[in-house]
Parts: C-alpha cells; sequence; structure tokens
C-alpha cells in the first residue's frame, strides 16, 4: 500500500488539476524533461507537486521553462528506490499528469549574482535565465560526469567564460576537474553587493554555504533552495 | 544477505510473515509479545515457539534490537549515546533526567536534508531513513529504558521527512500491542513541512512542536530554506484549522540568535503570528557549532523577550540547557568525508 504522506491534502488549496503531456526528452542519463499544458502565471524559480496518478503521493520539481513560454517545464532524474520519478520517466507524449498550481519563494531577480546548482538543482536558474533575469550572472554547475551538465549549449550561449562546469569524477574539454566546492574556495568573493543562490542537494547547499560564510559573505546574501 | 529485523513490525506484518513461513497465523501474537513486551534478544528466548519455529526465524530473520556502541555522560547527567544502523552508521539519542521526569531525544533520519543553518545535523547531508524498528530501537535498547517517562522527536534529522518510518514507530510506542506508551508522553518536533504535519496531526494523537526560529518570512528562509516552499505563516495556518484542546498541545521551538531573532519586533510579530492560537513558545539558547556566524542571545535578552512575549500572552519558558559538555563531541563530523564519498553529485 502507498502512503500519502500527505502532499494530497496540502494542496487542496494547490489543486491538481490535469495537464496534457506535450514531450519528455531523457536529456542525459536518466535525467528528464517533462513539457506540459500550462495553466497558472508564475515566477521563475516556482516549484510545482507532480503526480502521474493520484495513487501515488505527488513531489515537488523546480520549473525550469521561462515565465512567457506557452508550455511549462520540469526537469527531473530518476531515483530507484523512489516511486514517482520512475513512472514519470514511462510517460508518453499526451498522457495526462496532475499539476498543481506553482508556488515557492526561490525566486531570481535582477541583482549580480552567483548562481550555484549541483545535478538537476540548475533548473530554477534555467527558469530564470529563459525569464530574461541572466544579466550579471555567473552559473556554477557541478555534476560527476561529462553528460552532467543539463542544458549546457544554452547555458554556453547565454553566460559565456561566466559558464562553470564542475566535473567531480570526469574530464573533458572546458570542465573544471573538481567539485564545485573546490571551485569556489579558489575563488575571491564579492562580500557585499552580490548575491549568491544555491540549489540542490543538502550536502552541497551546506558545504558551499559555508565557505561562503568563511570567505565574508553575510547570510543575508545568500539564498539556497534544497531537493529534499 | 543482511537478515530482515523484525522489530519494528506491526502484529499485521508479522501474520503475514509468519504465514508465510508456513507457522500458525498465532505464532504472531507470541512474536510481538516477545518483541515488545519481554524485550527478547534473540528467538532463542522465546521459549513458547517451537524449535523448528525458532531455527527457522533464525535462518531468514534477526530480532532486530541494537545495543548502543558508545556513551558519553554528562557532569549534569545527561547522556548521549551512539548506536549502529543499518549500512554502518550511526545515530545519536540523548537520554535527559530532570527529578521526576526523564526525556529521550531520538533521531529520525542519519543525517539531514533541511540544511538549517544553525544546525550541526546538516552538516552531515542526509545519509539513510530510519525504519520505524531503527527510531523504537533507541527507547527499547536504552538501558535507563524503565525510567523514561517522555519521548522527543527531536534528534537527528527531520521527523516528517521520513514520515512512513515516524508513524510506524508511533503505533509501536502507542499501541497497546507495542510499548503502551500515553501518546501525551510524546513529542515530535518538526520544521514545517506542512503536507506531512497535516497527516501526522490527522493520525496521531501526540504533541507537536514546530521549529519557528523567527516569524519573519525573509529572515527565516535564510536561516531555513523549507521556508521557501513552506513559509512558516502558512505553517500556522494550517494548525488554525485543527483543534488542539487542553489534552494535546502545539508548541514553537524558537532558538535566540544574538542580533537576528531576539529583537522587540520580534515579538511583537510573533505575537500577531499566534494570534488566538493555543499553544506554547519554547525559548533555547543557541550553542554555537563550526562555521556559523550566528551567536547566541545573552541571557538578559533571553529574559526580556520571554517577558516580551508572556505580556503578549504567550506562555513562554526558556530551556534549560543540559549536556553542554558532551555535545560539543557529538561524532557527527567523522562521517562527513564517508557521505560525500559515497552520495555526493556534485
Amino acid at each position: 500500500m502507498i502512503m500519502d504522506t500527505g502532499l494530497s491534502s496540502f494542496i487542496k488549496k494547490l489543486p491538481l488539476s490535469y495537464r496534457k503531456l506535450k514531450a519528455i526528452e531523457e536529456i542525459g542519463n536518466e535525467v528528464y524533461t517533462l513539457k506540459f499544458e500550462r495553466k497558472h502565471e508564475f515566477l521563475s524559480g516556482q516549484v510545482v507537486a507532480i503526480t502521474t496518478d493520484l495513487s501515488i503521493p505527488p513531489r515537488l520539481y523546480s520549473i525550469c521553462s521561462g515565465t512567457e513560454e506557452d508550455e511549462m517545464a520540469i526537469l527531473f532524474n530518476v531515483k530507484h528506490d523512489g516511486l514517482l520519478s520512475p513512472l514519470l520517466a514511462q510517460q508518453k507524449a499526451g498522457a495526462n499528469l496532475h499539476v498543481s498550481a506553482p508556488f515557492g519563494a526561490f525566486l531570481g531577480d535582477e541583482e549580480p549574482a552567483w548562481w550555484i546548482a549541483s545535478g538537476t538543482g540548475v533548473a530554477p536558474y534555467r527558469s530564470m535565465l529563459r525569464s530574461g533575469l541572466h544579466q550579471h550572472k555567473k552559473l556554477i554547475h557541478g555534476g560527476r560526469a561529462r553528460d552532467s551538465f543539463y542544458f549546457e549549449q544554452e547555458m554556453m550561449a547565454a553566460f559565456g567564460d561566466d559558464y562553470i562546469r564542475c566535473c567531480s569524477q570526469e574530464t573533458g574539454a572546458g570542465l573544471y576537474e573538481g567539485r564545485l566546492t573546490k571551485w569556489i574556495r579558489e575563488q575571491e568573493v564579492e562580500k557585499s553587493g552580490m548575491k549568491y543562490y544555491l540549489c540542490g542537494s543538502a550536502e552541497m547547499v551546506v558545504e558551499v554555504r559555508d565557505i561562503l560564510i568563511g570567505k565574508g559573505v553575510d547570510i543575508d546574501n545568500i539564498m539556497a533552495e534544497i531537493y529534499f | 544477505m543482511e537478515k530482515e529485523p523484525l522489530f519494528g513490525k506491526t502484529p499485521e506484518q508479522l501474520k503475514t510473515l509468519v504465514q508465510s513461513l508456513g507457522m500458525p497465523a498465532f505464532t504472531a501474537k507470541q512474536l510481538s509479545e516477545w518483541l515488545y513486551k519481554k524485550h527478547a534478544h534473540s528467538f532463542d528466548d522465546m521459549t513458547n515457539l517451537p524449535k523448528a519455529a525458532r531455527e527457522l526465524l533464525n535462518e531468514k530473520y534477526t530480532v532486530g534490537l541494537v545495543e548502543n556502541t558508545t556513551v558519553q555522560t554528562s557532569s549534569d547527567g545527561t547522556k548521549k549515546y551512539l548506536f549502529p544502523t543499518a549500512g554502518n552508521k550511526f545515530i545519536e539519542a540523548a537520554y535527559i533526567p530532570d527529578e521526576d521526569r526523564a526525556t529521550l531525544c531520538v533521531s529520525s533520519q542519519v543525517g539531514c536534508k533541511m540544511g538549517c543553518l544553525f544546525c550541526m545535523t546538516g552538516k552531515q547531508g542526509f545519509q539513510s531513513q530510519l525504519s520505524a524498528g531503527e527510531i523504537v530501537n533507541q527507547i527499547a535498547s536504552l538501558p535507563e529504558r524503565e525510567k523514561l517517562t517522555n519521548i522527543v522527536y527531536m534528534g537527528m534529522g527531520e521527523p516528517f521527512d521520513n514520515l512512513e518510518g515516524v508513524m510506524k514507530s508511533l503505533e509501536v510506542l502507542t499501541s497497546d500491542w507495542g510499548l503502551a506508551m500515553s501518546p501525551r508522553r510524546i513529542t515530535v518536533s518538526t520544521i514545517g513541512m506542512i503536507p506531512a504535519m497535516k497527516h501526522f496531526i490527522e493520525n496521531s494523537e501526540c504533541h507537536l512542536a514546530v521549529s519557528m526560529h523567527t516569524p519573519f518570512h525573509d529572515e527565516r528562509r535564510k536561516l531555513m530554506p523549507i521556508e521557501n516552499v513552506y513559509p512558516i505563516a502558512e505553517v500556522i495556518e494550517t494548525l488554525r484549522s485543527y483543534d488542539f484542546g487542553k489534552q494535546r498541545r502545539v508548541s514553537f521551538e524558537y532558538i535566540m540568535f544574538k542580533g537576528i531573532n531576539d529583537t522587540p519586533k520580534h515579538v511583537k510579530e510573533i505575537a500577531k503570528l499566534l494570534n488566538g492560537l493555543r499553544c506554547r513558545m519554547n525559548l533555547i539558547r543557541f550553542h554555537p557549532i563550526p562555521d556559523t556566524p550566528l551567536l547566541s542571545s545573552t541571557e538578559e535578552t533571553i529574559q526580556e523577550f520571554r517577558e516580551g512575549l508572556v505580556k503578549k500572552g504567550i506562555r513562554t519558558t526558556v530551556r534549560a540547557s543540559r549536556g553542554q559538555d558532551i555535545f560539543a563531541a557529538c561524532g557527527l563530523l567523522s562521517t562527513k568525508e564517508l557521505v560525500k564519498q559515497q552520495a555526493s553529485d556534485f
């Protein structure tokens, strides 16, 4: 029996409604984008709750599409011990998804910032990029393998030299060899006038936050979103 | 292959299990009594089971009670126990005696995903969920088990991020067939995962504690990333739709950080947020951890803050600091490197 973790009842005020799946694409090893009908306005950086079937508890995913796009998209990786993501990966265009209204407060703005992500934590930054908020930003993306840098071409075109790909287990042209924490440790950081956005696993967020604080960055300038 | 532990299973689960082994259904009731009433540590102790049944159980399962490997004792009598869990990991349980009360603070996860700025557990990231058996084992295998009066889920991990394990553990703790504890002796603490909190309120009679730490959204986002998704104002609004009568309690935890969340402005906002909600507030002194810019408020500020809240009609206490001389040596950092090698995605 599947345990309802309560999200279904929570989102009574953010009711799940049908969205037609427009496209599903595997963009990395067991990493997918899902594109579906859009019915709500949203702010870049927000999340939606999604499930394939009302008997499966929904989970939260960051939106990775822009605020002016006709369709909404999310990025997810398959967790083999999870219930929903393996099912999401099997969906075909035309399938019905159950999707909540967008919510959340990890929001982008036009101020100078470093956008720091591990794995699929790059999703909200892609939404911010596609919503026109990428000026004066540096994107630092950490991944294990060469193919971990999702939306790589798009990011390279948008950020140029301000797109840093830190690869911890493989090497390749244009990649920084090592974990993103190592790269950040090696940098001079601006202590004021710069925001630092962190998105991804708890391990990355906590470690990067400690490094930034150690370098003198005020906690008021650090924003974090953890994928739980 | 590791044998599956039976400790933590419900009589219904045990019934399915014994029947799959070709044993009569009533064996489940016998097993349940040995596990939860008689504290058997091995199948060989279960003398009313046929020898063949004990041998079969021994072959496929373990009882699942696990002794602590380390204990640190504070000068004030507080003890911190280290229990091994699946996958060669460790969790902590803190035993806190206090006159006629004895409280055990239990862990619900190995590590934590929530990344709160002030939390030591968060620094090792998330390693794994605890099973119901591993949660209840902290109580059942405690040397001071018979003295316990209260259980608080305030150790390692966010309980509502392991809702399934926590709810099952509460069932074992409070059922007549289990440890038969009163739910009024148990408090589960959360940082405010609203969906799971609703499930808990609707399916349990235990007390609830919510970590507030500041009433202001922008400030709380910096201390607690969960605020981005489940803001404290919505947590409190959700609580208003439930009846917390005299028997069941909701309380708010508030760690006092110098110059951050300890001003009259905070008192005023807390009073506004909690207006009309039957609850109490626990103020907690902060004990600094490495790499954190936060400091504890002064004693004077803490007392003024408490008085300010009391004047606003909020029942407020300042939690006594316990076991300070052992909390620093918690052993959490020793696993940090291991975790990164195994689980990091960056």
